[in-house]
């Protein structure tokens, strides 16, 4: 019978559809995971709401966790905050700039507009500037490294 | 409270609708991916809170008639013209941010919607500082002033004409059917109208 363990080792090997170096347990989009008597209940937070991943991630747990119910939850449980450390430094090697923790943002409206706390995830440099609030998904923006003059992809701070 | 939902659903879904219009012919291109964007989240919030009131989303929102939408005119209008596209975009998302606010203590999702909405008004924001002086876009925000009322419920016009810093006047009401309304529906609804009975996606 399965356990909650295997369960959640499981799902660190499921990638999210569209940036694929990071599983969903490392995106925290997976709020909870209960199992009794075989049957595996399992609680989904989409990151954004206009996501089209979310319907592909509950595809590839059902294929994965064949016993599990997945239920969608629409609460304001997720942020940006709940990706793990190893997720963020992940994004940082593929290339895209994790997001900033919410507390570091100071004012929230202005968070995306101050270069200071967004550094390039190729040299490392915070000489960046905003190019779009809007990117290629509803979850990232576009910045410009002004070091090694690279565009970059920055996850948005939600 | 359901009337209230409903009303939000349909605003998002029209004003996404009518955004995702400059999809391919925004004047500079951060602008056709900025608009094509936020298309997506709107759609995306319609459908969140459609799933609240109903057990077929798609059903909700695309089976209606025409009449029977909810939708502030303020969305419904047609305006293939960027000075009162921005207008729009602008004073919807401050009349939004009021009537989300008053929301989220009761509705969870509404809480998330903000969270998202906060790069909306930062974008919005963006090209009101911009183009606050310049004489069509504030001819266009005084043009579209008694629709951006209509967004929010009188008790809550005060704070709107506040923040706009436009003196309140009366407003183009919820329930007003804009003529372009109904070649919107057409569109909006032809997919689901042409799909084969039983068809999933």
């Amino acid at each position: 019978m399965v356990t909650e363990a295997q369960v959640w080792a499981t799902l660190e090997e499921i990638p999210d559809p569209e940036i694929p170096v990071v599983s969903l347990v490392d995106l925290g989009v997976i709020r909870s995971v209960h199992v009794s008597d075989g049957a595996v209940r399992l609680e989904l937070t989409p990151t954004f709401l206009g996501c089209p991943a979310l319907e592909t991630m509950v595809r590839a747990i059902e294929e994965r966790v064949p016993e599990a119910t997945v239920a969608i939850v629409n609460d304001d449980s997720w942020s940006t905050d709940k990706i793990s450390a190893a997720g963020r430094e992940k994004l940082r090697k593929a290339g895209l700039a994790p997001p900033a923790p919410r507390l570091a943002q100071g004012h929230s409206s202005l968070v995306q507009l101050q270069s200071q706390v967004h550094r390039c995830p190729y040299c490392g440099s915070t000489d960046t500037r905003l190019e779009n609030l809007f990117g290629p998904t509803p979850c990232r923006s576009l910045r410009y490294c002004a070091s090694c003059r690279q565009p970059f992809e920055q996850f948005k701070t939600i | 409270m359901n009337e209230l939902l409903l009303g939000l659903a349909d605003d998002e879904l029209v004003i996404g609708w009518r955004d995702s219009e400059w999809t391919g012919i925004a004047p500079m291109l951060e602008e056709d991916v900025a608009f094509s964007s936020i298309a997506q989240n709107e759609i995306g919030h319609a459908r969140a809170v459609y799933e609240l009131l109903a057990a077929d989303a798609d059903a909700l929102a695309f089976d209606r008639s025409p009449t029977e939408y909810r939708c502030a005119p303020l969305v419904q209008l047609h305006l293939l013209e960027w000075a009162r596209t921005i207008a729009r975009r602008w004073l919807y998302e401050v009349a939004d941010e009021i009537r989300i606010a008053a929301l989220m203590a009761e509705v969870p999702v509404a809480a998330k919607i903000n969270r998202e909405e906060t790069y909306h008004r930062m974008h919005a924001e963006m090209w009101h500082e911009r183009l606050r002086d310049e004489p069509r876009f504030r001819s266009a925000v005084t043009e579209l002033w008694p629709y951006a009322l209509g967004v929010v419920l009188p008790e809550q016009r005060g704070e709107l004409a506040a923040r706009v810093g436009i003196d309140e006047v009366d407003a183009v009401e919820r329930g007003t059917l804009d003529p372009s309304f109904r070649a919107l529906h057409e569109e909006m609804t032809m997919v689901r109208r042409s799909a084969p009975a039983g068809a999933r996606w």
